[in-house]
């Protein structure tokens, strides 16, 4: 009985170092087979430039620049759009209306990424071609419209928790002073809430840039430098998607692991600095 | 503040709420326009007979019985590996992961969470790729390497349900086997463990649907157009949310995209209904850190 127990627990303990360590090694494994592009002086010619095969130069800069615009542009449409929605269920709608919008919303986080990706290619790209009246419809602009509606979910649900997480007797005594529902928004509920609010922007940021099918689906995966948010554009994911794996040695091939990395360190910082704020938070939510 | 930008800004957050709603009523609404009229047997079995199909006897080409096979393999071996090892380290973070180790931890696995899924299947195809160079040749893209990565993809949804619904058991039930001498593990196992089966079951649910709604980890690690149904581990598979990919990016004509429709519209019933389901058994546990 006694060796059975201590096994079982081991068998916890192991388990949780397994998935500590392969998150680790994940970026040894990148760092490794990124290596011989980051030697050789060749560090900053990875992130500036441009990308040039027949010249030998892979700058992932390109991409680099691709998936922040597009992360950005999605954040700038979504922040607006997520916040509306989070204080209308929180505060203005009538509770029934609030309950439906609220599952909606997280029955909207479980849809396939995919699915998002086809609708639109067969919706959204038509009217952007007609309307941009250059290129294919395929550009910044179209991943992040559809972008913005799939990190729109993350962000609301962060957003609502926060706002929930308030203490009512700061709401009370606000209601007390006559403020309105407004005036208890913005001068209650919001500073209050902030660090949950940041927390659900930099989930939001984080799906943003980790998101490979919209980009990919949806940009067009021009290598060249977009110039402006109708230009095409290939982001550090589609770039990782798009690899063809038959030369295992090239420079182009290698590149990948270039852009891997930089995705996985901006993924540690964002999980770091979300869970900075989370200690900030007035309840554990 | 003014009456007028009160106004204003109640009307935004209106507008702002209609416009998602509307969304999401566009998208539904167009996948059900464009998939429901292709939902008969042809779509799932083309020209073979069903029960041929199904017992295995003839392999189906132009029907999506492949994909859907393919898909529920990889879901299935995805979460039997998944599980086991999700569980143990969420029972380990709950109940006995302490001070710096149990903070290192926690960190990484808000690392892992956050990590692209492509970058696992980058992960996987380089793992795959050593393999094949050295032993020349007997390994590539398959369908145990995409569910291995899968698996891992999704462990940080079964590590933070099991450890938070561990932690929200209440004291009462916590400390009574305790008091009547049981130990740490009887505990566990027996008390603790049951008491919050749903909501884990919820979260193995969830992880469920994340792994059939990949597609970035399947497209680097075996899935591919046309394979038929796989036979062993090693084989390379099919898979819904591949085919939806393929078919939007080089459909070669309208009956092509008509079985692309539906297999976006079978798609989106298997995610909800999985969703759904997780949302209900969790219900009790009010965290925003699952919905990543």
């Amino acid at each position: 009985m006694r060796a059975s127990r201590s096994l079982i627990e081991w068998f916890f303990f192991l388990s949780a170092a397994l998935c500590g360590l392969l998150t680790l090694a994940l970026f040894l494994l990148m760092f490794w087979f990124g290596l011989p592009l980051l030697g050789e002086g060749q560090t900053l010619q990875l992130f500036q430039g441009r990308w040039n095969p027949s010249q030998g130069q892979y700058s992932i800069y390109p991409m680099l620049v691709g998936s922040l615009s597009i992360a950005l542009l999605a954040m700038l449409f979504s922040l607006p759009l997520s916040l509306g929605t989070s204080f209308l269920i929180t505060t203005l709608a009538p509770k029934r209306l609030a309950g439906l919008l609220l599952d909606t919303i997280r029955l909207m986080s479980g849809i396939p990424t995919v699915i998002y990706g086809l609708v639109a290619v067969f919706l959204l790209v038509p009217i952007m071609r007609e309307s941009l009246a250059k290129g294919n419809g395929m550009c910044i602009l179209t991943a992040a419209m559809v972008l913005a509606i799939l990190i729109a979910p993350t962000m609301i649900i962060f957003f609502v928790n926060a706002l929930r997480s308030i203490p009512i007797h700061f709401i009370l005594a606000a209601d007390a002073l006559g403020a309105s529902r407004v005036d208890r928004l913005i001068h209650i509920l919001l500073p209050q809430a902030w660090p949950g609010i940041l927390t659900g922007i930099l989930m939001g940021l984080g799906r943003a840039l980790g998101d490979t099918m919209i980009s990919l689906m949806l940009a067009g995966n021009a290598l060249a430098m977009p110039q402006s948010v109708t230009d095409s554009a290939r982001t550090l994911t589609a770039h990782i998607g798009l690899v063809i794996a038959d030369d295992f040695e090239s420079l182009e091939f290698r590149s990948i692991f270039a852009c891997g990395m930089v995705l996985y360190i901006f993924t540690t910082i964002g999980a770091a600095l979300a869970r900075f704020l989370n200690q900030r938070l007035p309840t554990g939510s | 503040m003014k009456p007028g930008l009160e106004k204003t800004l109640i009307s935004l957050c209106w507008l702002s709420g209609f416009v998602l709603l509307g969304a999401v009523i566009i998208l539904v609404g167009y996948l059900a326009y464009r998939g429901i009229p292709t939902l008969n047997r042809h779509l799932l079995f083309g020209d073979t007979p069903p029960l041929d199909a199904m017992l295995m006897k003839q392999q189906v080409f132009d029907g999506l019985f492949p994909a859907i096979v393919g898909t529920l393999a990889l879901l299935a071996i995805a979460i039997i590996i998944a599980v086991p090892i999700g569980v143990a380290a969420g029972i380990y973070m709950a109940e006995y992961g302490r001070g710096p180790v149990k903070k290192l931890f926690s960190l990484l696995f808000d690392i892992l969470a956050a990590i692209p899924s492509i970058v696992i299947g980058l992960c996987g195809l380089t793992v795959i790729l050593i393999l094949h160079n050295r032993f020349e040749g007997r390994f590539a893209p398959c369908l145990i390497l995409s569910a291995l990565s899968l698996a891992f993809l999704v462990m940080p949804y079964l590590i933070r349900t099991t450890q938070m619904a561990l932690e929200s058991v209440p004291p009462a039930i916590r400390l009574t086997a305790p008091a009547l001498g049981s130990s740490k593990l009887q505990n566990i196992l027996l008390v603790l463990l049951p008491s919050c089966l749903p909501e884990i079951t919820g979260g193995i649910i969830l992880a469920t649907g994340r792994c059939a709604e990949d597609t970035a980890v399947i497209m680097l690690t075996g899935a591919v157009t046309s394979a038929g149904i796989p036979r062993s581990f090693l084989d390379q598979y099919e898979a819904l949310p591949f085919y939806i990919y393929y078919i939007s990016a080089q459909y070669s004509g309208p009956a092509e995209l008509a079985s692309g429709f539906g297999a976006a519209l079978i798609l989106l019933v298997i995610c909800g209904l999985l969703f759904t389901l997780s949302f209900w058994l969790r219900r009790r546990l009010t965290t925003s850190l699952l919905y990543r």
